[in-house]
């Protein structure tokens, strides 16, 4: 997150969203769908944060558990409690699944506070195919295991017969808007929050400004550090909530 | 001068960032207020207020987002 | 990331360096993140399946069941504790019995002995007692005697004195009327 702000032509210019860009990693070619981009390595640091934290951490196996694994066990227990608690407990199956999204994107949310990282989760393209997933899944999920029964879902039992028509039309649109809300929350919250430290920072430019700007560089950067994780947070407990209409599609 | 327009409704599109401030904070409030009468099933409820807030919020994002599509890709 | 070099980025995105609108919006760059994101959620999902999860559900599982074991260790310590509490306090009461029947025994030998001895002392009392009497009233006759000899001699020298011919049996008599008066 270097500052922005150039001299040219006398006024403050602000490139807020050059740090979104995607470029190669080795020499400046196209991107295409094979290249090594910094998507590439902020992802891989991701992964080996994951597997640091969640293998390595835990490779003691102790009984009694150090630091590593104490987090790695709360992790595990807090998700596990949240799948249970919001989901049931025949989503248990679905742990795995559940944990691995939020794992990636709590690693990849505190990664991109990272300063002169890349932020992966603050792309439309990532989001939307996370929650594109939980969608298609919850679907599916929803058909399987409750057949045409699913479609209860939009079909309020408990609404008076003249209503249900235009509820299920309700129902329908706010199902189909939950991805879009879902993946536009997570990348729209860390985009806003990194441009915002970003044009604070175009700010320190001005001598007189500096201070304050870096103050509020500061407090900035201390709320994404708390909306990094609720925002992990409430991806994952939306993806429980979702299967649990799956689940229980009855209202 | 259409340039013009679009920053002048990034701007107005930022007013619904505090309406949904708005939102989250009476969410939390009315959780505040009903945590204090009720503290012992308050525990239980972080999760419903977790999503409430994420609710109000997303309409803000969006807001947000429309401020930015006016000001980075008009 | 801020900072690029002004060489041609072969993308309609980035001119000069810098982003021409979103770059979450530039489609040319999707490909290559959903690949990318698609591998990164294979592999974490593998790791955290195959080896991560399985690995802290048994850590935990054996936890939950060290633990339970220790508490089923510590509720049996307790119940011995209990146990010997009961055992001690038992014994406890049985010495006071004990002791109380001791005491009790005690009690009654001595009673008996001091019986004994109060008996002897009040018999041998009253044989003394009985003795002193006698010999009061021995000494309380002689004395009477002593002194009617005392009287009637002393009548009979009065008499003698004034002039008179005392008549024995007449002193006899007066003096003892007057004894008895």
């Amino acid at each position: 997150m270097a500052t922005e702000a150039q001299g040219e032509e006398g006024g403050l210019v602000f490139h807020p969203m050059d740090q979104f860009i995607v470029k190669p990693l080795f020499g400046d070619g196209p991107v295409g769908l094979f290249t090594i981009t910094n998507v590439t390595l902020w992802m891989a640091i991701t992964v080996v944060a994951v597997i640091a934290l969640m293998v390595l951490g835990t490779s003691g196996r102790a009984t009694i558990p150090g630091r590593m694994q104490s987090i790695g066990e709360l992790a595990y227990g807090f998700i596990y409690k949240m799948v249970e608690d919001v989901a049931g407990k025949d989503a248990v199956a679905f742990f795995p699944y559940i944990m691995t999204l939020f794992m990636f994107i709590v690693f990849a949310n505190f990664l991109g506070l990272v300063p002169m990282s890349f932020t992966t989760t603050s792309h439309f393209a990532v989001t939307v195919l996370l929650a594109l997933l939980v969608f298609v899944t919850v679907t599916v999920v929803g058909f399987v295991k409750n057949g045409a029964a699913f479609l209860g879902l939009f079909w309020v039992s408990s609404a008076p017969l003249a209503l249900r028509p235009v509820l299920a039309v309700i129902e329908i649109i706010s199902y189909f808007v939950r991805p879009v809300s879902h993946s536009i929350r997570l990348a729209g919250n860390l985009m806003a929050g990194h441009a915002v430290i970003k044009v604070f920072a175009g700010f320190a430019a001005i001598a007189a400004v500096s201070p304050l700007s870096v103050v509020a560089i500061t407090a900035m950067y201390g709320l994404e550090v708390l909306v990094s994780f609720i925002q992990a947070y409430v991806f994952t407990i939306l993806t429980c909530v979702y299967l649990k209409d799956a689940l229980h599609p009855s209202h | 001068m259409e340039g013009e327009l679009a920053h002048i409704g990034a701007g107005l599109a930022a007013i619904g960032s505090g309406a949904a401030a708005i939102g989250v904070g009476t969410v939390a409030g009315n959780f505040l207020s009903g945590a204090l009468r009720n503290p012992s099933a308050a525990a239980g409820q972080t999760a419903t207020l977790f999503i409430g807030i994420a609710f109000a919020e997303a309409l803000g994002i969006f807001s947000f987002l429309v401020a930015l599509l006016l000001m980075f890709a008009v | 990331m801020a900072t690029e070099t002004t060489g041609a980025t072969a993308s309609t995105c980035v001119v000069d360096g810098s982003a021409v609108g979103m770059p979450q919006l530039c489609f040319d760059w999707w490909p290559n993140q959903i690949f990318w994101l698609t591998v990164t959620l294979v592999v974490i999902f593998f790791v955290l399946s195959r080896i991560a999860l399985p690995r802290i559900a048994a850590v935990l599982a054996e936890r939950k069941g060290t633990i339970t074991n220790d508490l089923a260790a510590a509720e049996d310590l307790k119940a011995k504790a209990v146990e010997a509490e009961e055992a001690y306090n038992k014994a406890l009461a049985d010495a006071r019995a004990q002791a109380q029947e001791i005491i009790a025994e005690a009690k009654a030998e001595i009673q008996a002995d001091l019986d004994d001895a109060t008996a002897k002392a009040d018999a041998e009392i009253a044989a003394k007692l009985a003795e002193s009497e006698k010999k009061i009233a021995e000494i309380r006759e002689s004395a009477m005697d002593s002194v009617k000899e005392v009287a009637k001699d002393t009548a009979k020298e009065l008499v003698a004195a004034m002039g008179g011919k005392a008549d024995g049996r007449t002193v006899t008599s007066a003096v003892n009327a007057r004894m008895k008066g």
